[in-house]
């Protein structure tokens, strides 16, 4: 069955490169918000899944593409583990696959590093119908180019994953949440000072003129930056950081065009004109309006970063940042070494 | 893949490269004279020599541009080199080729204290990253043993790595963005000032990519703070399996240690003799086992440790009690190799990673392939990582003793790829592992890398032959070859 799937999705893809035929490859559907408009047959790749190794005193995880997050981080749990960059999910059907494809993280990512920092290996179907594997199940391995790391964040672009090896780690033994009242200034230049000081920082989330920090670590440490930092402690802690990270927060005006504006973490506050949440050690700025991609972009650039649609608005118009024109002609070729055809989600990523 | 043959490399053809190229660059920068290109000759794989057609030396981003039109325009290909302390001969000269030496690129250019980043010239050494934002606080942590020598250029070209991976990660974890010159000469910037990218990760792809993709021109790392106290566990074993079991016994225990080493007898003996770090002759294995952070996170992964090592079985233990001492324990580990080639006239290293439950068997083979090549084997682990380093002790004027210590090398390599991990963790391909691509990779995983460098390097000119094998190389290299795991005659005995 397991076998079958990799060979069935080999086959369609190859019948569909050779009639250029477009493929809109689907997981747990949760992402469709996400990047620009899907178009195509649909792969379905969800019924991928499970589990194929785990040996928690490796800290190595191997999965099938199509396993719900959910699932994942259930085993990591049992086993006093879990992926490190705190991957949202937005809907329960969430699959490991999809959140590697778009290169999820959550709160923690500035302290711990991305989902392309976790990936280890990748197995994938590339667009000439061929089954490929790279990298691996071990922690260091420079045999190859890097295109495990390659699939997070090019949106099935490249190649349908089929499965995926990452590195996991024990889940902090302690953590605290502070709350500060700050203005948006002084935050920028708080965040950045404590990120080049010793401290067991795991997340920030300012809005409203609150800064909420988070410290994880050993208990002693976190005891230790909690007297050092001061601050009012927060007591829905956990509750507060999932709804930051699943966007459940007020702030998340699902009636409303979703920003996200990836900026250099020391960049002056950004006058976009709408209400902004900003975590990730003021690295991540989420503007909630109707911003316009012209200006989004004009104020992600000044601010030396990018700009993306991330929910809501008109995706017709392109959802990412533009590309410097050498970039884009190195991604135009990338797409054409995976895809030739380009069967494979075309578009998904404005012109790739 | 659609590549050409650059032109042989006759007297003619040197003249024709170094006027083109002394027409655009500084008289001192191009040097074509025998005992000019002698230095060149080697990296830090001694083993394999060729001095190159021409070697060029410019000064500036503009200069390198010029040096890469000139290998664009007369099709000559093209191999940079940074501190030459590569060990698989990544930055070996090709005999038709330029030598682009980094060397002049030697600059920090920014700190940016507040926003905790480093932006360097390609030839900065590893180690002046460390040393210039020290008085900041902060540090940079990839830390390669050859980090005092290693340039940051040839960190991303290698993906390099160090013994505080498993905590700090890699070079691709620690770098933000790069400035490159494409050969076809293109100036841009790969990553970004932000966390994170538009389009696909070709920061991810330039690391370890070496040489092979474009040439690095500028790095901007990311510095860290540095831990306020570290100290050391130093425990002996009485035999590998159990030195493995106490490694495993860590990180069950939800530690994730700053750094965990292994050196086996051998290793220990010549380290011993090399450094008299204090170390335990009678072990068969030793573990050094770091933690760091603050003074309270420190004292309490210290007793966790303390606590594993013992209920694994260890029969001698000791916690650096002081800085001076933490760097004694640590001193024979860094200089292992260099000790280890005190008590041999050649060593040959060996960079398999292996998924870190098959170490007992991976080091009971070596054991039987050393006495069958009759060769003897020291053996030093990043055993947080898995990342594994068999140093085979040989004599290169016996004759005929490399080609057995190389065969013996590949039989390690063979024996990683057999267990489920790769042949090299962090000193990369190269020239030296070429032959095993073919063993890890079916022909279209390597034609979609080949595809890859396609699309940065359409007429393959940098750093050609190297990391990635032609599929006609690796069928000429035969069907006796391992492949993931698979003998072509599993009942047969190999040695």
């Amino acid at each position: 069955m397991a076998h079958d799937f990799i060979k069935d999705t080999c086959e369609r893809v190859k019948d569909h490169a050779s009639r250029k035929a477009p493929l809109a490859i689907r997981g747990g559907g949760t992402k469709a918000f996400l990047g620009a408009l899907p178009a195509g047959e649909p792969l379905e790749v969800a019924g991928y899944a499970g589990i194929v190794a785990y040996e928690p005193r490796e800290l190595v995880l191997v999965v099938r593409a199509g396993t719900r997050l959910a699932e994942v981080e259930a085993a990591l749990a049992a086993e006093g583990q879990a992926l490190a960059f705190e991957p949202p999910r937005f809907g329960e059907a969430a699959t490991i696959g999809g959140t590697v494809a778009c290169n999820l993280s959550g709160p923690r990512r500035p302290y711990a590093g991305a989902a392309r920092d976790f990936v280890l290996g990748a197995r994938i179907v590339n667009g000439r119908g061929e089954d490929l594997s790279f990298g691996g199940r071990v922690i260091k391995n420079v045999a190859g180019y890097d295109v495990s790391r390659l699939m997070a964040g090019a949106y099935g672009t490249l190649g349908v994953v089929t499965e995926l090896s990452f590195k996991v780690l024990p889940r902090p033994p302690a953590e605290a949440t502070l709350a500060f009242e700050m203005d948006e200034p002084a935050m920028i230049a708080a965040v950045n000072q404590w990120a080049g000081q010793p401290l067991p920082l795991s997340a920030t989330a300012w809005e409203s003129g609150v800064l909420r920090v988070r410290l994880s670590g050993a208990a002693s440490a976190v005891a230790a930056a909690r007297a050092k930092l001061g601050g009012a402690e927060v007591a829905d802690g956990p509750a507060y950081w999932e709804a930051l990270r699943e966007h459940r927060l007020p702030f998340f005006d699902p009636a409303r065009p979703l920003w996200r504006l990836s900026v250099a973490q020391t960049a002056a506050p950004i006058a976009a004109g709408h209400p902004q949440l900003v975590e990730w050690g003021a690295g991540l700025r989420w503007v909630s309006g109707d911003l316009g991609a012209a200006r989004a972009r004009e104020l992600a650039a000044a601010a030396r970063g990018h700009a993306t649609l991330f929910r809501g608005g008109d995706r017709a118009a392109g959802v990412f940042h533009p590309l410097d024109p050498a970039i884009a002609k190195i991604h135009r070729r990338l797409k054409e070494a995976f895809d030739p055809a380009g069967v494979l989600n075309p578009g998904r990523m404005d012109n790739f | 893949m659609n590549a050409t043959s650059p032109p042989a490399a006759t007297p003619e053809r040197q003249a024709q490269v170094a006027s083109a190229l002394a027409a655009r660059l500084p008289a001192h920068a191009v040097l074509t004279a025998k005992e000019d290109l002698r230095p060149y000759e080697c990296d830090g794989l001694s083993a394999y020599r060729q001095t190159p057609l021409v070697a060029a030396l410019p000064g500036t981003v503009a200069e390198a541009a010029e040096v890469l039109r000139v290998a664009r325009e007369t099709g000559t290909p093209v191999v940079a080199r940074g501190s030459g302390t590569g060990l698989s001969g990544g930055a070996l000269p090709l005999a038709d080729g330029i030598l682009l030496s980094l060397g002049k690129f030697n600059r920090i250019l920014a700190i940016d204290p507040l926003a905790r980043t480093l932006r360097a010239q390609p030839g900065v050494r590893n180690a002046q990253i460390t040393e210039a934002a020290a008085p900041l606080g902060l540090y940079y942590a990839p830390d390669p043993s050859s980090q005092i020598a290693c340039s940051i250029g040839g960190n991303v070209a290698e993906n390099s790595g160090g013994v505080h991976c498993l905590k700090y990660g890699l070079t691709v974890h620690n770098v933000q963005k790069v400035r490159a010159l494409t050969i076809e000469g293109d100036d841009v910037g790969i990553g970004s000032d932000a966390l994170d990218a538009p389009g696909y990760d070709l920061l991810a792809l330039a690391h370890g990519s070496e040489g092979l993709l474009a040439l690095v021109t500028e790095v901007t790392v990311k510095l860290l703070p540095k831990p306020q106290t570290a100290q050391v566990v130093m425990t002996s074993f009485m035999d590998v399996e159990a030195a493995g079991e106490a490694v495993a016994a860590v990180i069950g225990a939800g530690i994730v240690p700053a750094g965990l080493e292994m050196m086996d007898k051998l290793a220990t003996a010549a380290a011993e003799d090399f450094v008299h770090a204090g170390y335990d002759l009678e072990a068969e294995a030793i573990l050094l086992c770091e933690s760091d952070g603050t003074p309270e996170e420190v004292a309490e992964e210290i007793a966790k440790i303390t606590a594993v090592m013992r209920e694994a079985g260890c029969t001698a233990f000791a916690v650096s009690a002081s800085e001076a001492e933490r760097l004694r324990f640590w001193s024979g580990r860094k200089a292992a190799f260099p000790a280890v080639g005190r008590i041999s006239p050649d060593y040959y290293c060996i960079d398999g990673s292996i998924p870190r439950g098959a170490l007992s068997k991976v080091l009971r083979r070596i054991a039987e392939l050393s006495a069958h090549y009759g060769l003897r084997c020291a053996n030093v682990f990043h055993a947080g990582d898995g990342n594994l380093h068999p140093l085979i002790l040989y004599d290169a004027n016996v004759p005929g003793e490399f080609e057995k210590t190389e065969e013996f090398a590949g039989d390690i390599l063979d024996l990683s790829i057999e267990v489920g991990g790769t042949i090299t963790g962090e000193h990369g391909v190269g020239v030296e592992k070429i032959r095993q691509m073919c063993t890890q990779f079916r022909p279209a995983e390597l034609a979609q890398f080949h595809a890859v460098k396609a699309a940065f390097d359409p007429q393959g000119l940098l750093n050609p032959g190297k990391a990635v094998p032609t599929l006609n190389r690796c069928a000429d290299y035969g069907a006796m070859r391992v492949h993931r795991g698979q003998l072509p005659h599993p009942d047969l005995p190999r040695f």
